[in-house]
């Protein structure tokens, strides 16, 4: 695992190679100049902050392999005396499989919308023409800042009369939705930079927009698609408020309000609710180790001009 | 500086219209994207005018409302400690992942194990991550318990004071959105030309020296980009709010938008709860606005109007 992450990280910005050097001649003196000068503090402050981000996540994991008795006797920081596998067991047992396949589900249909539309929205903004398609660029820009709580009681009331009240898709429509901008804003930045002339030579071909969009564009953006796609699964994957107030029976309960639900039923049971936490976000680590490379780039390229 | 830059001239080349998408392929998205999110952007605007108990028929009833916020101690404590929130939040998270976000944009291996690691709050939900704080802090079975003291809270009862509660909300969500802004400024800072430190070793300048002379001035549009997202997410702290205090103790975390889900989710009285929820919106546009003008964002469109 370090040398992918190390790959990832290490690779060098953009354009920033100083110019008529070696690589080789250049390296020992970037390595003095510059920058890596003020380590000290700056490590070690990264190193307390290591310690803040850490323990949080060290207590959540070794308290799923603690009894409860254990977990009450020997306090949050002790390794289990005899690891066990019963919380797992009993968050298993419950409903939790069902919350898992509704998520995902949920989670699957948001992706697919946010890049369809997405795509079609961003191909159109870089490519066509006159003010129209710069207003609409503009419209997801201002939505960019539309919180979801500030808006979330006429969704309601839009999701009551569409009768869609207590469906998987009335959290689908409006999750996607507010994935859009977002998303958006990153495959504007991605295909902007694909070549003037090989759009020229494909309209000499006499190529329909149909198929620019196909075999050029499509295929030239996949990081960027990417990117949108697991941005837009992460925020489908762990919303709370839509499902909250947009759904109610248990048949189409989501994850994170099952936690939510966890928290009345193992009232007095922390390791089985710290159980269900590791065990809803296990499907998004999964992800994260396969995509992390989209996911960094695609969050970095929000600041980073 | 960015505009002037990036204000291309227009192309020359390319017959117009040929090989180009009409608008009509945005349609599909623009629309959704303005049936499910602008358009309630609107329309919380006017039911802010009715009385609703989110069954029937919201019935017009004016002014009374907001003549109601205007007298409830509440809604003003709660604009009071959002306001408070978002400024504390910004103060917090702003500068740790400035320098955090330019430590990692550095290239020694250390450095890229130990940003994955500070990355990784970010792919919990709020909901989890919630949950896991609040397990920690429970006075009986917590690690408040054994660190308490040292806080001043001998009984380990941080949320159950009101400076206690507030101050965990900040800390969390500190701890959640940090990895977040690190990444963007990591983003911003590896964009830096490596030229400019360069001339400045030249010059003599030190490190702290170059830190606010080049690295600070060049992340301007980073900082206004992550701020901006900052404050919007300030506004929405609501998952954290709702699992760590619910409000309480008493009233004293109650922030805008838990106010809005108290009024309209458990008083089902959506009206007054859309008048809450406008001042959300007010906000939330001014702050949009302020990102179209003043970041990158802008210079974006001007790019695409060089196209």
């Amino acid at each position: 695992m370090t040398d992918v992450l190390h790959d990832l990280h290490d690779r060098p910005p953009n354009g920033v190679r100083t110019p008529n050097k070696t690589p080789a001649a250049s390296r020992p003196r970037l390595r003095r100049r510059g920058l890596p000068r003020w380590n000290y503090p700056a490590g070690l402050g990264s190193l307390i902050w290591l310690g803040i981000v850490g323990l949080p996540l060290y207590v959540l994991v070794a308290a799923t392999f603690q009894t409860r008795d254990g977990y009450i006797d020997d306090g949050p920081l002790a390794l289990p005396d005899h690891p066990t596998l019963a919380n797992y067991r009993r968050v298993l047992e419950s409903d939790f499989l069902s919350y898992l396949l509704n998520t995902a589900l949920v989670t699957a249909v948001c992706a697919t919308i946010v890049i369809t539309l997405s795509v079609t929205v961003g191909y159109t903004v870089v490519r066509a023409r006159g003010r129209v398609s710069r207003r609409i660029f503009q419209i997801f820009l201002l939505g960019l800042a539309i919180p979801s709580q500030a808006v979330v009681i006429p969704v309601y009331l839009v999701i009551t009369k569409l009768h869609l009240y207590d469906t998987l898709l009335a959290v689908i429509l409006p999750t996607a939705a507010f994935s859009l901008p977002v998303s958006v804003l990153v495959l504007v930045g991605t295909m902007r930079d694909i070549d003037e002339e090989l759009y020229e030579s494909m309209a000499l071909d006499g190529a329909s927009p149909t198929r620019v969009l196909l075999q050029l564009v499509v295929p030239l953006s996949r990081s960027g698609i990417s990117t949108v796609g697991v941005m837009s699964a992460l925020h489908a994957w762990n919303g709370f408020l839509f499902p909250l107030l947009l759904t109610q029976s248990k048949s189409n309960r989501l994850l994170t309000l099952g936690l939510y639900d966890y928290v009345g039923e193992f009232r007095v049971d922390t390791p089985a609710l710290l159980t269900a936490v590791v065990l809803s976000i296990v499907p998004i680590f999964l992800v994260y180790l396969f995509a992390r490379r989209q996911l960094i780039n695609g969050l970095m390229g929000v600041g980073g001009k | 500086m960015a505009h002037a830059a990036t204000r291309a001239p227009r192309r020359s080349t390319g017959r117009p219209g040929v090989g180009r998408p009409g608008v009509a392929w945005a349609l599909p998205g623009a629309l959704f994207f303005v049936f499910f999110a602008v358009a309630p952007m609107v329309l919380v605007g006017a039911l802010a005018f009715t009385d609703w108990d989110g069954i029937g028929t919201p019935s017009w009833t004016g002014m009374s409302n907001w003549s109601r916020l205007w007298d409830d101690p509440e809604t003003h404590q709660a604009i009071w400690l959002s306001l408070v929130l978002t400024v504390l939040t910004w103060l917090f998270q702003t500068p740790l992942a400035l320098l955090l976000g330019v430590w990692a944009a550095g290239r020694q291996r250390n450095r890229a194990v130990l940003s994955a690691i500070f990355f990784l709050p970010l792919l919990g939900s709020s909901v989890a991550l919630a949950l896991v704080w609040k397990s920690l802090l429970d006075p009986n079975f917590g690690l408040i318990a054994d660190i308490g003291p040292a806080l001043s809270f001998a009984d380990g009862d941080l949320l159950g004071s009101s400076k206690g509660a507030f101050g965990a909300i900040l800390f969390v969500t500190a701890w959640q959105f940090i990895p977040l802004h690190t990444l963007i400024y990591q983003g911003g800072a590896r964009a830096i030309p490596r030229s400019l430190y360069d001339a400045a070793a030249i010059d003599g300048a030190g490190t702290v020296r170059q830190f606010f002379a080049i690295t600070l001035p060049q992340l301007r549009n980073t900082i206004v980009t992550s701020s901006v997202i900052m404050v919007v997410g300030a506004l929405t702290f609501f998952d954290t709010v709702l699992i760590l205090t619910k409000g309480g103790p008493g009233t004293d975390t109650t922030i805008v938008p838990y106010l809005m889900y108290k009024n309209g989710f458990q008083a089902f009285d959506l009206g007054y709860a859309s008048a809450v929820a406008t001042i959300l919106v007010v906000v939330a546009t001014t702050v949009s606005l302020l990102l179209v003008r003043l970041t990158g964002f802008a210079a974006m469109r001007s790019t695409r109007e060089g196209m």
